[in-house]
């Protein structure tokens, strides 16, 4: 063990801002990161071990013991549980022996829940040893395990591939792009190298006025301008970073998927433009971990654009320098937060950083650094191909362009639509056959539930921003029981914990709204909840924080009747049960816990 | 050179220089932000929010924000109070703090932020959490119950090759503060000593020694927390 | 008009925020005159005999007998305090909380090191005991609590403030020094 660890710390530079491939890879030839590697590595990395932990021990997917031959990564987020997860997870448990959170006494299959895996249009999905299985059912588990069971590698269990590049060699994915309506933009027919052409005829200044005048605006959920952004940085001195943020985790979200799918090119092309406006030789895509299925596609395109001379020395002759290397993630939702994002990339916890300074004075390496969502240099590569003027012309005056929606749930049509920005909910609902329909949660869990009555309103940046997420919530469907308790305990889950209100505050509303559900809440519990939002919203250091409380404030502004029904207008009401509260010690001592009827009668 | 800057919070005039947090430009005002991850010349964790103002409109905390001219910054206002106070009692039904048998207690921040705030009872449902002591190094308890992640220890206790002796374990709920224990072996009297002194709360303990002040004398007992910084600047 | 009635109880406490009752000293002859005791281990009465106006709480809920005399306090007062850290968040016996109730019955009877060498090792369980709950729990998440007096115990200058201020209906301002957690 110990010269393979050498070797793979070696292989890094012994670089400590390398920790996140560092334990990726220890993790890939050990299937865990042990006590003994930690240490070994802490020595070579000249780092104390609790700094390998903290990050060792941050990330959903890293493991400090073995999780089995087969480690069934189960998506466990409101689409997965609306398609059926409960069966799947029923199968899985009864053909294993074992449950969810387990492995298998031989160690040969561990069963695990994770947040979204970015598989909404296809579930309920599994990831078994970073392979996506797709639209599982009882039959299909039953088979997957007994594939486990004989020793069959994952790989091979693949039966049929997906549609276009899913197929590719290097993919080999059942995953189903499910691209129901090409726009303009991103989606439309793609020639590899025209706008990198025109960027380096041209000069970095006219790319990035090119750039503000398109008023395309960051596809990842916040909407700020990206020529502004890219203006910003390239007036800092020094060495310079452009960075994709492909870690699309709002539960709801595919369309990052299907574009680094199907558009790799066009999103390397984009960051070489990126980087050429701001004067960067270097690029990263932070990929997330679960979509480690691509990378070696991925690491392919970058190939051959380094041979069509796309990328590296003197690109197309015009005396520029630009690389790109994949930093993969290791599942935490916060990573999102681009500063978050950052600090991972730098081996670190993915905590995001206060600002002032922002990224773009200060980010990787404490040097200036753009950070974009991969739709928003998608969009880039086509702006500068096509021109701003001809952008404008698409969406509305606010939100120019097209939007990828990943539209998933209660939808005759799920899947990947590029739609022009200015479409109305019921048009959309339209669009992806969506009937009866109870509300629509827009933009993912930090998004706002939308009641029927608002479906007239326009998906864009002036009234319904988003980041692409869009479930469609059937008359079937217990909002605040499926929905909304499901968002909380993926908040409280991937809060970062570092500020004291996200990190408490999520536990505490999570709780808050399962006490409506079971029946034990007070109309004073839901004004508290309301109130405790707002602190939230108010206190905490970043995105994460100030929208998790979206799932309550939304539903208890947009759908109060729901509340009301469930919680009782009185003063006062305990949840205290008695019998409930007595079994424990009543078995330990081996007495019945059946209360007296004295006790009884008191009990009321 | 050092630029001096106007501002105002809550209506009264301050000075100091541009770039200076927020925090301590006010401290220097005679105006107490409370603070509890906070430490003057310490990179800024603002992990804490209980310095959460409002600038100009928005809400900022103040430990990571720098001061600029003109900043109109509201402090002491019934909003802001009742955050404060929210935080605080959040703080105590999330870690399980018995100020009656805690060391710390007279001279533990968060309990004098307590007493400022006038908490009689948290309304929030105490969690009562189960958390691990560390009593394995040879200077200090690591007494988890208290730890309220300020991440004070973290970026203060270096050893010599400045490698960290606390960190950050785990993350949202799981989260805990951790400690090394090969290095923490090497801790010396006077940062085991440091360690417990800049510790807010009763989390870090140095061992062989307690209560050495009596009740009566100690810090917050008879004088509230941040009246030092009021007091210096009439 | 009749005196306004005063009953205390210490359910999981330890008596010491009955000693700071007491603490008031030379003022009990002064308390007597503004009011009356019904139940409390003060005067001895052991069962509520006339509807109160103040239930005085001592400690947190451990066992059933605690819920029980808690619910009837409710029952029988107008107003209820929580008095001391114990009533207000389950104070020491507090402690376990968290561990599960049967490694605490078992340390305390089974493999405690003060449990003696020599003794017969039995865990109580006479069907007359009251049963253990699986936490400490807080008055408040049982019962509507009207007002809360911190302190381990509390001042007896604060309790005595207190129930003046309840008793003569006088505005309430307690000063830096009276509110402890200690």
């Amino acid at each position: 063990m110990k010269e393979k660890i050498i070797s793979i710390v070696e292989a890094h530079g012994s670089d400590a801002s390398r920790l996140m491939d560092i334990l990726l890879d220890v993790q890939t030839e050990f299937g865990c990161v042990s006590t003994d590697a930690v240490s070994l590595m802490a020595t070579m990395l000249r780092i104390s071990e609790v700094d390998i932990v903290q990050t060792l021990s941050f990330y959903h997917f890293f493991n400090t013991n073995a999780v089995g031959k087969y480690a069934v990564y189960m998506n466990n987020s409101v689409v997965s549980c609306m398609m059926g997860m409960k069966d799947v997870v029923d199968e899985f448990e009864k053909q294993t022996g074992v449950k969810f959170g387990n492995t298998t006494a031989d160690g040969k299959i561990g069963l695990y829940y994770t947040a979204c895996i970015g598989m909404n249009d296809q579930e309920p999905a599994a990831l078994i040893n970073g392979v996506v299985f797709n639209e599982l059912n009882r039959q299909k588990v039953r088979d997957i395990v007994a594939g486990m069971k004989v020793g069959i590698p994952v790989q091979d269990m693949v039966a049929h591939y997906g549609d276009g590049n899913n197929a590719n060699p290097l993919m080999k994915s059942m995953v189903h792009n499910n691209i129901r309506k090409a726009g303009a933009v991103v989606l439309a027919d793609y020639t590899l190298g025209i706008g990198i052409a025109k960027a380096l005829t041209s000069d970095a200044k006219s790319v990035i006025n090119e750039m503000k005048e398109s008023n395309l605006r960051g596809r990842g959920g916040a909407g700020f301008p990206t020529g502004m952004k890219w203006d910003f940085c390239s007036r800092e001195t020094g060495v310079h970073y452009i960075i994709c943020n492909a870690d699309e985790g709002e539960p709801g979200t595919f369309k990052d998927r299907v574009l680094l799918t199907e558009r790799a090119y066009m999103l390397f092309e984009g960051m070489t433009i990126g980087g050429f406006a701001i004067g960067a030789e270097e690029g990263i895509l932070y990929l997330r971990h679960e979509y480690t299925y691509m990378k070696a596609y991925l690491e392919n395109v970058l190939k051959d654009m380094r041979i069509k001379n796309f990328l590296g020395n003197n690109i197309l002759g015009r005396g520029y320098n630009f690389d790109i290397r994949i930093q993969m993630g290791a599942g935490a939702y916060v990573c999102g937060e681009e500063s978050a994002l950052i600090e991972s990339a730098e081996g670190k916890r993915g905590e995001p950083r206060n600002r002032p300074p922002f990224p773009v004075q200060k980010g990787y390496k404490g040097k200036p650094t753009v950070v974009n969502n991969v739709e928003t240099f998608c969009s880039a590569t086509r702006i500068i191909e096509k021109g701003a003027a001809w952008y404008n012309t698409l969406g509305t005056s606010e939100s120019a362009g097209t939007k990828l929606l990943s539209i998933s749930g209660d939808c005759k049509f799920p899947g990947v639509y590029e739609i022009e920005w200015g479409m109305s909910i019921n048009a959309m609902l339209e669009m992806v056959g969506g009937e009866n329909v109870q509300a629509v949660q827009v933009a993912g869990p930090s998004g706002i539930c939308l009641p029927p009555n608002q479906f007239h309103r326009k998906i864009a940046l002036e009234d319904l921003p988003t980041g692409g997420s869009m479930i469609v919530i059937g008359q079937q469907r217990d909002i605040l029981k499926d929905v909304v308790m499901n968002f909380m305990e993926f908040f409280a889950d991937e809060s970062c914990g570092s500020c004291v209100t996200c990190r408490s505050f999520n536990m505490i509303l999570r709780n808050a709204i399962e006490k409506v559900v079971s029946g034990h809440a007070i109309k004073k519990d839901v004004e508290n909840m309301q109130a405790w939002s707002e602190i939230l919203r108010k206190t905490t250091r970043c995105g994460l924080g100030q929208t998790s409380s979206n799932p309550i404030s939304t539903t208890i502004k947009n759908f109060p009747e729901l509340y009301d029904a469930r919680v009782k207008d009185v003063d006062y009401q305990s949840d205290f049960d008695m019998q409930k509260s007595v079994e424990a010690s009543c078995e330990a001592v081996g007495r019945s816990s059946l209360i007296h009827e004295l006790a009884k009668v008191n009990i009321n | 050179m050092s630029e001096t800057i106007k501002f105002t919070i809550d209506g009264k005039e301050c000075q100091g220089t541009k770039g200076q947090l927020l925090v301590d430009a006010a401290a220097d005002n005679g105006v107490y932000i409370p603070i509890l991850c906070h430490m003057r010349d310490l990179i800024p964790a603002g992990s804490c929010r209980m310095c959460t103002v409002k600038v100009n409109g928005r809400n900022m905390a103040a430990c990571t924000t720098p001061a600029e001219e003109g900043m109109a910054i509201e402090n002491n206002t019934p909003e802001f109070l009742d955050i404060r106070k929210a935080i605080v009692e959040m703080l105590f039904v999330e870690g399980n703090h018995f100020c009656p048998a805690c060391e710390k207690s007279g001279n533990c921040d968060l309990q004098a932020l307590g007493y400022k705030y006038q908490m009689m009872v948290p309304r929030f449902p105490y969690a009562f959490e189960r958390r691990e002591i560390d009593a394995t190094t040879p200077k200090i308890f690591l007494e988890r119950n208290r730890c309220i992640f300020c991440k004070r220890c973290v970026r203060v206790i270096k050893d010599e090759e400045g490698r960290s002796i606390f960190a950050f374990k785990g993350r949202g709920t799981t989260l805990e503060i951790n400690i090394d224990r090969k290095l923490a072996a090497t801790m010396t009297d006077e940062m085991a000593q440091k360690a417990m002194d800049i510790c807010p709360v009763g989390c870090i303990l140095k061992k062989e020694i307690g209560f050495v002040t009596p009740i009566g004398q100690r810090k917050y007992d008879t004088m509230p927390i941040g009246s030092d910084i009021e007091n210096n600047h009439q | 008009m009749s005196k306004p009635i005063i009953a205390t109880t210490s359910l999981a406490g330890c008596f010491g925020c009955h000693m700071a009752i007491l603490d008031i000293d030379a003022r009990i002859l002064q308390l007597i005159d503004l009011v009356e005791f019904n139940k409390s281990p003060i005067d001895d009465i052991k069962t509520f005999t006339k509807e109160c106006d103040i239930g005085i709480i001592e400690g947190g809920c451990c066992n059933s007998e605690n819920i029980h005399v808690l619910k009837e306090f409710r029952k029988h007062c107008k107003i209820l305090i929580s008095l001391g850290e114990c009533a207000i968040m389950g104070g020491l016996p507090a402690l376990r909380n968290g561990i599960d109730v049967k490694e605490c019955i078992e340390e305390a009877y089974l493999n405690g090191p003060t449990v003696g060498k020599n003794t017969e090792r039995i865990l109580p369980n006479d069907e007359e005991l009251p049963m253990i709950l699986d936490k400490v729990y807080p008055c408040h998440e049982i019962v509507k609590i009207d007002y809360y007096l911190p302190g381990c115990p509390p001042k007896a200058d604060l309790i005595w403030a207190a129930v003046v201020a309840l008793v003569t209906g006088d505005e309430l301002n307690i000063p830096y020094e009276l509110i402890k957690f200690d």
